[in-house]
């Protein structure tokens, strides 16, 4: 079976004009003839891979294709993720009796490292989504469970996680966010910024102070848009991650039902440092799934591109580069992974070891991406090429979820204190 | 209507890997190399999977024939929906020679056997795009065959097929039981959800040997040599038709 043959029937199979939602794609970006070396595949259970071949073929052929115009049209494609809901990618850790998938940490970063090779900004946002349908799952009543996970497993409705102000980014258990207790409703008064789908979402997952000062104060609500009182900033203009709206929420005598309390009053900063252990998972995985798709595109283009007379590939030092970033990107994997175990095993490591995924992973496969967009040379630089979003998307991710910085005080403060 | 349908899958390299031949030239490299259903398997299954949905068919059953990997694939079909599957053990030499007139007796066994009213099978197969194990497998069974089918349809007892051939489309009524073969355009495979694939796990894989079917695996084939097409030489750029004419005289094309 020759290879020109086999691309001459590509060519045909795929040039019938319909728009066959399997669009076998030969394209910039998904090129799948991974090498052993780097394929995410290994060591996987066969029912992991499945998993695995699924969110790869969706991020292929449904996502792949609209990542550059979801970018520069900042559109937030609610279709698509709906799509994905569909195959129950909208509440992969959820229980399933309210419509969850029910799966674990590793499934879950696996799937989310498929899916970010498709876009990494709507992943992005769709892990987002998916920590806090947990949140909901697993702090709230009954009534509550019910009321919500099931329209948000599905994303018929969607979801923001609303922790950092104005005033309190790394130093989250200062926020200012107020919730007045009166008769069998919270007041809130405060806003938050740079909340992902602000404004566009249904259901707001929000971290307010309804005791006295620090974290022991802080309680977590369910408010839904619509709701007297909250209102959204402008819709700020960002680096990267623009297939999802970012948008301050703000807070003005906003009354919220009791019962829409997740956990007891005080356990909010709690829930939301649980909620940010998976979450720093994910946004981990979505940054190997764009350090996964650079080095695919770098070599690619490196076999092809010729300078001094031959491929750019044989030259001993992009070799090299390719291989370095090459073994980054499985070592970033293997203690994403790891993090994962440990977290859905409730290991006592597994805080510092999801700093630990995040903080590397994130600096690492940014790094990837961007020695992967230096290898295109010029063309690196035009939009026209997948690799400089891949750039611009996962920049962020060394920044939210708790910075890198943070990532160093949790991990050294697990160093530093006795036991 | 029909009660069974037995799917064959193909367990074949990924359509987007690139092949590269053995340095033996006695095949293509298969180890290590990322495999899949083929694709024309998969609207196979999924076409399946929307007769049971519609009700006019009570089980989908998926075949494969080869070693312990076609699992992989036969989970697939599950996870898309068939109800069970049957692991046909072939390995070793006889995997190698494993051909259409092989596979197509197998079917035909198993078609008796499970008492199927309805093979749907993929139109060819990516590697080695033979095109010929429905068409053989009718044969066998003596059954009507409607391939390259593009629509599928029941009406009572019988089925409509409309066929994509060279001159356009043809619409043909066969019989039941009869085989049908999927082209690219009778559906779009679904994506197989997260809960479907874990409800898979559970679903029954039946192994079988092509003995105990009674199938005598002898291939009538050898390949002698695999090799890469030719590279495509560069061609010639030319200035005026009559230069064009001259060339082509050259070549002896004309």
């Amino acid at each position: 079976m020759a290879a020109a043959a086999a691309l001459s029937r590509l060519a045909r199979l795929g040039s019938y004009g319909i728009r066959r939602g399997r669009g076998l794609m030969f394209n910039r970006i998904q090129r799948r003839g991974i090498a052993a070396c780097v394929d995410p595949s290994t060591g996987l259970t066969d029912e992991q891979k499945e998993f695995q071949k699924v969110a790869f073929d969706f991020a292929a052929n449904e996502m792949a294709p609209h990542m550059a115009e979801w970018d520069q049209n900042e559109i937030f494609p609610v279709e698509t993720m709906r799509k994905a809901a569909q195959l129950g990618f909208g509440g992969i850790y959820v229980r399933p009796e309210v419509g969850g998938s029910g799966l674990s940490r590793l499934d879950t970063s696996i799937i989310f490292e498929a899916l970010s090779t498709g876009c990494t900004s709507t992943t992005a946002y769709i892990s987002i989504h998916n920590m806090c349908a947990w949140m909901i799952d697993t702090f709230g009543s009954n009534e509550l469970r019910e009321k919500f996970c099931p329209d948000l497993c599905s994303m018929e409705k969607f979801a923001s996680y609303c922790l950092t102000e104005p005033g309190s980014g790394s130093d989250a258990a200062s926020l200012l966010t107020s919730a007045k207790l009166q008769g069998d409703h919270y007041v809130l008064n405060g806003s938050k910024a740079f909340i992902s789908g602000g404004g566009d979402t249904d259901v707001y997952v929000v971290m307010c102070r309804t005791g006295g000062k620090g974290p022991k104060g802080i309680s977590c609500v369910v408010v839904e848009k619509g709701t007297p009182g909250l209102s959204f900033g402008k819709k700020e203009k960002k680096v990267g991650w623009n297939s999802q709206p970012t948008r301050a929420v703000i807070f003005e005598d906003c009354a919220v039902p009791v019962t829409n309390r997740l956990g007891s009053e005080g356990q909010g900063f709690n829930i939301a440092m649980k909620g940010l252990n998976g979450g720093r998972i994910n946004i981990a995985s979505c940054s190997l799934g764009a350090a996964h798709a650079s080095v695919l595109l770098a070599r690619d283009h490196i076999s092809v591109r010729k300078q001094f007379g031959e491929t750019l590939s044989n030259s001993q030092f992009l070799q090299f580069k390719l291989a370095e970033m090459a073994t980054r990107l499985v070592a970033s994997r293997l203690l994403v992974r790891q993090a994962a175990l440990a977290l859905q095993e409730d290991r006592p490591d597994a805080v510092s070891l999801c700093s630990m995924a995040k903080l590397f992973a994130t600096d690492e496969c940014f790094s990837i991406c961007n020695q992967a967009l230096q290898m295109h040379g010029g063309y690196g630089y035009l939009k026209d090429y997948a690799v400089q979003q891949f750039v611009r998307d996962i920049r962020v991710h060394q920044i939210l979820e708790g910075t890198n910085e943070v990532m160093r005080m949790i991990i050294a403060r697990d160093l530093l204190t006795e036991s | 209507m029909a009660a069974r349908v037995l799917v064959g899958v193909k367990r074949v390299i990924d359509y987007a890997v690139k092949i590269r031949v053995k340095p033996d030239n006695t095949g293509v490299v298969t180890d290590g190399v990322k495999h899949s259903m083929n694709p024309f398997c998969e609207i196979a299954v999924e076409e399946a999977v929307r007769l049971k949905e519609k009700k006019l068919v009570k089980e989908v059953v998926a075949v494969s024939c080869g070693p312990q990997q076609v699992q992989e694939t036969i989970r697939t079909a599950l996870a898309m929906g068939a109800d069970r599957g049957i692991h046909v053990e072939v390995s070793g030499k006889d995997y190698d020679s494993l051909g259409p007139l092989q596979v197509s007796k197998i079917l035909a066994a198993l078609a008796k056997k499970e008492e199927a009213s309805l093979i749907i099978l993929g139109k060819q197969a990516i590697d080695d795009d033979c095109n010929q194990t429905g068409q053989m497998t009718a044969a066998l069974l003596d059954w009507p065959q409607g391939t390259f089918a593009s629509e599928v349809a029941v009406e009572g007892d019988k089925l409509k097929v409309i066929r994509e051939v060279d001159g356009g489309l043809e619409t043909i009524k066969i019989n039941l039981p009869a085989v049908v073969t999927a082209d690219l355009r009778l559906n779009t495979p679904r994506y197989a959800t997260l809960p479907n694939i874990m409800k898979a796990k559970k679903k029954k894989i039946t192994n079988v040997k092509p003995g105990d079917l009674g199938v005598d695996l002898t291939s009538r084939l050898e390949v002698l040599r695999v090799d890469e097409p030719p590279q495509r030489q560069a061609g010639v750029k030319v200035e005026t038709v009559e230069d064009l004419v001259g060339k082509l005289k050259e070549a002896g094309r004309i």
